[in-house]
């Protein structure tokens, strides 16, 4: 019974190979087999957002997608993101509008906020804050999380006119 | 809040999937998302010994028109429902409703067929199945059969899928231009389950609503029709009288099931405000 499960995936740009538990979940495999600790762990059941991590693309919560799973799939945590510079006005703007304060849900919140401004660049200030209710903040308020989407999907948009 | 351990295998094929419910039976779980399946798993509320991982079985994807239907596989995903340009344009209810399923990340592996074999009162499609009125096509070993949603949902957490039985997808037929819909969800914050639900479809001409479907969710053990409701409204004119009267029928005739959020007489209370709410936003189409 549960024989390991020989894997193969691309994260964060690179190749990885292991054998692993099929319960063992994608998140704890990230953090604790490969060291990456952006995502977090917060509730485990797919509520508080803190797992998010990338998958061929897309988001999902880390906690509620095996490791087996992501067999040949490409995954992106918030490192690799930040590497590639793809969340780099992003984190800017949350600087600037003091989006984070611990940074638990910070991670989340990026992915999340990056996928809304690729996939509903026309969202309104309401549509973000619904987006974003799969992330939780216990020190924010959000508010200023919000500020800093709107900033960019702002200025995307003025670029775009 | 880890899972009990299990075994894993990927499914190529519908045959091999059914060998393995036959040989495994209840010690074994299909997974599609899994978005419910491992929640359940990691608070060990169930403890499979194998997972069924049918994520492979291209029978089971795709939207597309055929003949004079809609089909919708049952492993597409709430978020490749949102964004069909087919459904909007023959199931348009489906679109409006998806963005209310839990989170995005969710709707990004979470799928049409899971959410419907599981049969949560609080869910959105089974509801929205039923008022778009779709067929279930399930095969099993004795070979495949179809049963209208209306017929699907039997009980809490239980369809008349067989236990041998797996959803292909569903046959919907396809809206015409005279289909008026509301979708309504009342939750404490978004993406929570619903407190109470409407999926209203109709075809309209002029003011005069017929083939109405009123099916409310979240208020019973299983999606519920408001079938007297739905009668005083077809084939009349619609104006806030009758709209008076199909509140107050609806409200006698579902009998409503209290939960952690609120009581039987406030569900039956919310059931008359959704169906104002969703005929005159149909009426003003």
């Amino acid at each position: 019974m549960n024989p390991k499960i020989p894997i193969e995936m691309i994260v964060n740009g690179n190749r990885v190979q292991a054998e692993i538990e099929p319960r063992r979940h994608l998140v704890d495999f990230l953090r604790e087999d490969l060291g990456l600790k952006g995502p977090h762990l917060g509730c485990e059941q797919g509520a508080c957002g803190a797992c998010t991590v990338r998958v061929n693309g897309q988001i999902v919560r880390g906690c509620l997608y095996l490791a087996v799973q992501a067999n040949g799939k490409v995954v992106d945590t918030v490192e690799g993101l930040t590497a590639q510079g793809a969340l780099t006005e992003l984190q800017d703007a949350f600087m600037r509008r003091n989006a984070m304060q611990c940074g638990f849900c910070s991670s989340g919140m990026l992915l999340a906020a990056a996928e809304l401004i690729e996939q509903q660049p026309q969202a309104t200030r309401a549509e973000v804050r619904e987006w974003i209710s799969g992330n939780y903040c216990r020190c924010t308020g959000y508010h200023s999380i919000v500020d800093a989407i709107m900033d960019i999907l702002e200025a995307q948009r003025e670029q775009t006119e | 809040m880890k899972a009990a351990a299990f075994d894993y295998i990927k499914a190529q094929s519908v045959p091999e999937v059914l060998a393995l419910m036959s040989e495994h039976g209840d010690d074994a779980r299909l997974m599609a998302g899994g978005q419910t399946l491992l929640a359940t798993l990691n608070m060990r509320l169930s403890e499979p010994q194998l997972l069924i991982d049918i994520t492979e079985l291209t029978e089971l994807k795709g939207i597309e028109i055929i003949g004079e239907h809609l089909w919708v596989g049952a492993l597409v995903t709430h978020t490749e429902i949102e964004n069909a340009a087919l459904v909007k344009k023959y199931a348009p209810i489906l679109c409006a409703a998806a963005p209310h399923i839990a989170h995005r990340a969710i709707r990004n592996l979470g799928t049409w067929g899971g959410s419907l074999v599981y049969g949560d009162p609080a869910a959105e499609w089974p509801a929205c199945s039923i008022a778009v009125n779709a067929t279930m096509v399930v095969r099993g070993l004795q070979g495949e059969r179809r049963i209208l949603a209306s017929d699907f949902f039997v009980d809490l957490y239980t369809t008349a899928l067989a236990p041998d039985e797996i959803l292909m997808g569903t046959e919907i037929p396809l809206a015409n231009a005279k289909q008026v819909f509301s979708f309504q969800e009342l939750a404490r914050r978004h993406g929570d389950y619903a407190v109470a639900g409407l999926a209203a479809v109709a075809k309209k001409t002029g003011q005069v609503f017929s083939d109405c479907h009123f099916v409310f969710f979240s208020v019973a053990t299983t999606p519920v029709a408001a079938v007297q409701a739905q009668s005083l409204v077809n084939d009349q004119a619609v104006n806030a009288e009758l709209i008076a009267a199909a509140v107050a029928a609806a409200r006698a005739e579902i009998e409503t099931m209290e939960d952690i959020t609120n009581s039987a007489a406030a569900k039956s209370h919310l059931v008359g405000v959704l169906l104002e709410r969703a005929l005159k936003k149909m009426l003003a189409e």
